[in-house]
């Protein structure tokens, strides 16, 4: 292993350095010489039809360049949708156009109409309470059962209903798995809401656009978690630029969770506005402008039922899910509620026979799409949830139930058109029941009752394929995109090396764990390797950071151009070694003819692959550069156990969670240290999604959590010390490296876990509640205790109100 | 517009402020000191802490003029004078106590501040007075390690290899 870190090493991470000195680039770090500012006039109604726009004074404001309207756009694409979902029917997905700014009707509280470029932020802000516009106000529709009714207010009028999609999966099964459940022994149903959330990673976005004229060319620096991704989206589809002339930048980016992933009207409206005005215009999100523009998370009401024969296995699973849309189709939204979420319905279990309803609605809301885990946290937390209340319907254990309903035996094809590779879910259990102390938990509980608390401890399992995607498979189902990796490994002439990554870091330390694969590849110090990312100028085509797939798919690109240098190289020192290719071993960063002395430095052998003077130039090209790009042949599937211990204050309701374990199984990990960093954090908003977060609306569609004073975001008090475990490794088998990924499983194991263990917690105290709504607020807890009348009588506080109830 | 003049990191510092510019921004946009963050409109979440003649203060709720003949202290004022990472920031190193990197100036600063007062604070206190800073990258964990190792206090080393 190099000595400074390689594969296996908890590597300090050398991106820390600028970041604790002030010294990162994050894009509100740059500014451009004679930038003007954009200030974008939003939407104050959930929904309306825009009468008329005056600009004449606020265009006559100091400092005002100009004011754009849909107008200004009529030249423009939609910002468009990558993934078409095929309803039940054979009949593909409503699709709606997406405008950059609102083409006479407004269908959000957020929704831009008109933006306002000046010389100055301050300006362009003045100039917007200047700015004329006559709303008339609207219907809206915020729920998504009252938005399928006849009847109903029209989010586009455009549409047939406000219904996306009704997708079925697997829609062959469907009567099958109407009759195991019909002639089952038991069957355990639980309906619920998986919660609206907003990622909120803690830099807002930022958009910069520039033109130069004698290139004719673009420039966007952008907060983005894939500039390749938006530089295809934006100049093919929006723009009509093609992508030589169109340069994207996401430097150092404050983190995204998947927010971050989509294009957004305000990237293409920077670029554009840039072109027409002949200078570079900058936006920087306000928070609460983020609040009601970045795409939102989960929003899902499900029913579902499990079935068990008369000795507990499951013998079938259907759920009927309603996932909102918002207003309009967010890049990759169709896919979450669909591929992300149906095809992990069966778990970790061998329920032989598995059915998925899916409607996708349109209501008056933000547009919401992937947050952390995307499909996948959602379709965990309503099986554990299940799996939990059959167990206690049954009188079962429900360590034992899922022991005994375990898949064993890998490969395993679900009845959900996937196939896991490898995993050991009982070795993962064993290890959190270990480091959770589970068997210790009745003392703990004494010790509560003595405090005149209630305690309890809560068990979920979970099973994510992350490792997006073999491209072909993807293609079927619908997506627009391929969602390969790549990366170019460029040698330099003394042996340094320079890995261009398709990938994107914002916060995972790429810099850090992709230097250390190449060097331990290699044998040289991680120091000789710096990892390139974020420039669409300099990175090959690459798919970006999401679904925890960058080691997986982008550190398999690496890998791969990785072995055609060594591949390369070994070539060269054969030939100044005079011996056979064949016969040359690299070891520590030295080639040696096998069995003798005779060996070469790593940088002896780069050297010669650009001073090529005893070179085998009629073999092999001068130069040490390589490029691959990697198409998974499957998903990876990362999988763990998740024990959550928790304190109930019966006097208040409030929720205290005492102890956190979590032992995942993510193959083989490149730094220790970094995996168990993101499962802390992935823990942290499973958490906060559990017992703290809610987007919520009121009845009107006004976004009533729209700062930080009303969105409850978690705090280091929220939180104990977490016990955190990646020591049960089935290292993926499809992979070079045999890794699965980890960035998102902390928030899908998490949520079931906590609700199971107040609801154990309840139970212990005598109180049969089946089941309490995410978050497990104060309010919501004391009122299932006291029987449904909570402090607040009149019903729902604001954190109860989710969109989709 | 009126000059304002201050101290920051030990150098004195002018320009040219409205009655409206807030601290942040003077900073951010007038001296071109990017180290410290706007993450928010409300001042809940810390991201833009400095210290103003030896306080903690959210720089997004003072204005420029009020920082006027001011001692300010920046994360970029923080590193030891051959350069070298300060003993809370090369904690924060060690212990893995930032990912994203976005609300570290401010953790580093209210960290400084914190065991000004408190030398050797318990988990619990960290936690509490970590009160007015979010991060959502590290769940916190690594944060509250970091402050306890700067303060001399044992904790586990991260993750074993």
């Amino acid at each position: 292993m190099p000595k400074d870190g390689g594969i296996g090493a908890s590597t300090k991470r050398r991106e820390d350095v600028r970041f604790l000195t002030g010294t990162g680039r994050y894009t509100d770090d740059i500014n451009l010489p004679g930038q003007a500012y954009v200030h974008f006039v939003r939407s104050d109604v959930a929904h309306g039809r825009i009468r008329s726009i005056d600009p004449s004074t606020a265009e006559g404001m100091p400092g005002v360049l100009k004011v754009f309207t849909s107008k200004d756009f009529e030249a423009a694409g939609g910002i468009p949708c990558g993934w078409q979902i095929t309803s039940r029917d054979g009949s593909v997905m409503q699709e709606p156009k997406h405008p950059i700014l609102a083409e006479g009707v407004v269908r959000h509280v957020g929704d831009p109409i008109a933006a306002i470029v000046a010389k100055s932020r301050e300006q362009a802000r003045d100039a917007a309470e200047a700015l004329e516009i006559d709303i008339e106000e609207l219907p809206a529709v915020m729920n998504m059962r009252e938005a399928l009714k006849d009847g109903a207010p029209q989010v586009h009028d455009s549409l047939d209903s406000n219904l996306c999609f009704d997708w079925g999966f697997v829609e062959e099964n469907r009567e099958a798995v109407d009759t195991a459940i019909r002639e089952a022994a038991h069957v355990t149903t639980l309906e619920l809401v998986n919660n609206r959330l907003i990622a909120n990673p803690m830099e807002p976005r930022v958009a910069i656009g520039a033109y130069d004229m004698a290139a004719d060319s673009h420039t966007l620096y952008t907060t983005s978690q894939n500039p390749h991704v938006i530089r295809l989206l934006m100049g093919a589809f929006v723009l009509n630029i093609p992508e030589h002339k169109l340069r994207v930048v996401a430097p150092d980016v404050g983190g995204g969770f998947g927010s971050k992933i989509y294009h957004y009207a305000e990237e293409a409206f920077c670029t554009y506005a840039a072109k027409v005005l002949r200078r570079p215009v900058k936006w920087t999100s306000s928070r609460s402008e983020a609040f009601m523009s970045d795409a939102h998370g989960r929003d899902h009401v499900t029913k579902i039922e499990l079935a068990l024969d008369a000795d507990h296995n499951f013998t079938a699973l259907r759920t009927e899910t309603h996932a909102n849309m918002g207003a309009y189709l967010s890049t990759f939204a169709p896919a979450v509620p669909t591929w992300l979420h149906g095809t992990l319905m069966a778990g970790n279990y061998r329920t032989p026979l598995v059915y998925v309803n899916v409607k996708a609605v349109f209501t008056n809301t933000v547009p919401v799409d992937a947050y952390r885990g995307a499909g996948r946290p959602e379709a965990t937390f309503q099986l554990e949830r299940v799996v939990d209340k059959a167990a206690r319907e049954l009188g079962i254990d429900p360590v034992e139930l899922r022991r005994k309903n375990f898949i064993t035996e890998f490969p395993y094809a679900t009845p959900v058109a996937v196939e896991y590779d490898t995993g050991d879910y009982h070795a993962t259990l064993d290890k959190v029941l270990e480091i959770s102390d589970w068997a210790g938990f009745d003392a703990r509980l004494e010790k509560s009752r003595a405090r005149g608390k209630l305690r309890g401890i809560g068990l979920a399992h979970y099973i994510e394929a992350c490792g997006i995607a073999p491209s072909n498979l993807v293609g079927q189902l619908g997506a627009r995109a391929g969602l390969f990796e790549s990366a170019t490994v460029r040698v330099n002439a003394t042996g340094g090396i320079t890995v261009m990554t398709g990938s994107h870091s914002h916060g995972q330390g790429h810099a850090t764990t992709f230097a250390q694969v190449v060097a331990d590849m290699i044998g040289i110090d991680a120091s000789q390797v710096e990892i390139s990312h974020g420039d669409t100028a300099n990175t090959p085509m690459g798919m970006g950071t999401y679904g925890s797939r960058s080691i997986a798919v982008g550190g398999s690109a690496m890998v791969k151009a990785t072995e055609k240098i060594i591949a390369k190289a070994r070539k060269i020192a054969a030939h100044m070694l005079e011996a056979s290719a064949d016969d040359i071993e690299l070891k520590d960063g030295a080639f040696t003819v096998a069995g003798t002395d005779k060996s070469l430095n790593w940088g002896d052998v780069t050297l010669a692959a650009y001073v090529p003077h005893n070179y085998p130039l009629d073999e092999i090209e001068p130069g040490l550069e390589e490029t691959a790009f990697y198409d998974p042949a499957n998903f990876t599937f990362p999988s763990g156990a998740y024990v959550c211990e928790v304190e109930v204050d019966p006097e208040t309701g409030k929720v205290e969670v005492q102890g956190f374990a979590a032992a995942d199984d993510f193959g083989n990990v490149i730094n220790p240290m970094i995996v168990e960093g993101q499962v802390q954090g992935g823990l942290a908003q499973g958490i906060g999604q559990a017992l703290l977060e809610a987007c919520a609306y009121d009845d009107d569609g006004q976004l009533l959590s729209a700062s930080y004073m009303d969105y409850a975001m978690p705090r280091a008090y929220d939180f104990p010390m977490f016990k955190v475990d990646s020591s049960c490794r089935t290292p993926c088998t499809h992979n070079p490296l045999g890794v699965k990924g980890c960035g998102e499983a902390g928030a899908i194991g998490s949520p079931p876990a906590v609700v199971n263990a107040v609801i154990d917690a309840l139970h212990r105290a005598g109180h049969e509640i089946p089941h309490i709504d995410m978050p497990m607020t104060p309010n919501r807890v004391w009122s299932a205790i006291h029987g449904g009348a909570g402090p607040d009588k009149d019903g729902e506080t604001m954190e109860e109100r989710s969109v989709g109830a | 517009m009126t000059k304002v003049t201050m101290n920051v990191n030990g150098r004195s510092r002018s320009g040219e402020v409205e009655g409206r510019t807030l601290l942040v921004q003077f900073l951010r946009e007038t001296l071109s000191m990017t180290g410290t963050h706007v993450g928010c409109d409300t001042s809940q979440c810390g991201a833009c802490v400095v210290h103003v003649d030896g306080q903690a203060v959210k720089s997004c709720t003072m204005l420029a003029l009020e920082a006027d003949g001011a001692e300010v202290t920046t994360i970029e004022g923080m590193t030891n004078a051959d350069g070298s990472l300060g003993v809370i920031q090369q904690a924060f190193q060690d212990y893995h106590g930032l990912q994203c990197g976005f609300c570290t100036p401010g953790m580093v600063m209210s960290a400084k501040a914190l065991l000004a007062e408190n030398p050797k604070p318990s988990e619990e206190e960290i936690r509490e007075y970590l009160e007015g800073n979010i991060c959502r990258c590290t769940g916190y964990h690594n944060i509250v390690k970091a402050i306890m190792a700067a303060s001399g206090q044992q904790v586990e080393p991260v993750a074993a290899e």
